[in-house]
């Protein structure tokens, strides 16, 4: 499965592509929503890991509004509940993430990113 | 005692393409339940299992962690990586799974992130040219074959570790007596000064096998 958090980690690593590799972005994607546990510890931890504007951006391009553009200096417990749900609950199942920079195309199938690069693609 | 995972979901044709979780993989189960008091407390942020297979360690240490920790698994092969999704669904445990060689995607933005990184390498001893195909392949010769001293593939992840580690992280090595066991620890104290010990070691048939765990 690809949450938005895994997302949130991945770069594009083919060969010289080292500099706005990040995020990869979504294209014909079909997404899941499935229920997970809320840890608001876990997340509050997290926060300091996610790089924020491309989780708002990509949970936008999936048409999800409920965070905000900054990150927020007050945490409440509708904050987390948002986080929890686009972090968390949000699977992109089917679909292709594509390199911002060197247009690399990364598919997913049955929930599992294809990142393998052919041995003269990496760097 | 912690439960080993249910396995039950993959069958003998899963076993044709993945390796099935036998003596090592317990071994490594076991070390991780021996620390499973100090890893708790240590409270990991992520966890990342290289070469997941059946996904049997991710879903025990899952087990061990719960909800606090995000499981990243990686495997070149394919039919590994829908196992580990399958057996992290059948014990309730999130694995993330992704179809990739070491690490590679996760470097970027996981330096020096990573508290707990776990590695069952293909640590046989074999023909180099076995090894590289079977790399090639992406199938279950890949999980064994280490060539020469059954290094090949070791090496290159011990290459990489020191990037990925966090301050207070630790990495847990599967490794074979021919492996050469103070050399690596050695190597690691040398070049990156990561420490290392040894948690627990088994003979099982003609493997001696031993759990080394590396930290900073």
């Amino acid at each position: 499965m690809v949450r938005l958090i895994t997302h949130n980690l991945l770069a594009c690593h083919a060969k010289g592509c080292t500099s706005n590799n990040f995020p990869l972005a979504f294209s014909n994607v079909q997404i899941e929503i499935r229920e997970a546990e809320f840890n608001p510890e876990f997340l509050k931890n997290f926060i300091p890991k996610i790089e924020w504007k491309a989780l708002v951006d990509t949970a936008r391009q999936l048409g999800d509004t409920s965070l905000p553009l900054e990150q927020p200096e007050m945490i409440d417990d509708d904050f987390l509940k948002n986080l929890h749900h686009v972090l968390l609950e949000t699977h992109v199942e089917e679909g292709v993430m594509t390199c911002p920079n060197c247009k690399h195309e990364y598919p997913i199938s049955n929930g599992i990113p294809n990142m393998l690069l052919a041995e003269h693609e990496i760097g | 005692m912690i439960p080993t995972p249910d396995l039950s979901h993959l069958t003998s044709s899963d076993y044709e393409h993945v390796y099935e979780p036998a003596e090592d993989t317990f071994l490594l189960l076991d070390a991780l339940e021996e620390h499973a008091d100090e890893l708790k407390q240590m409270a990991p942020l992520t966890c990342l299992e290289v070469g997941s297979g059946s996904g049997c360690v991710s879903s025990f240490i899952g087990q061990i962690l719960g909800s606090s920790t995000l499981y990243l698994c990686t495997d070149i092969n394919t039919h590994a990586c829908r196992c580990t999704r399958r057996t992290g669904t059948q014990n309730k445990v999130p694995l993330e799974v992704v179809h990739t060689s070491f690490a590679y995607p996760f470097h970027a933005r996981l330096k020096h992130s990573i508290d707990i990184i776990l590695f069952n390498p293909p640590y046989v001893p074999t023909q180099m040219e076995e090894m590289s195909g079977a790399q090639k392949l992406r199938d279950i010769e890949g999980s064994w074959a280490g060539g020469n001293d059954g290094m090949q593939v070791t090496n290159k992840f011990l290459e990489l570790v020191d990037d990925l580690l966090s301050a207070r992280g630790r990495v847990y090595l599967v490794a074979l007596k021919e492996n050469n066991i103070p050399e690596i620890q050695t190597r690691m104290a040398n070049r990156y000064k990561l420490q290392s010990t040894i948690v627990l070691s088994r003979r099982a048939g003609r493997e001696h096998l031993s759990i080394i765990c590396f930290h900073r």
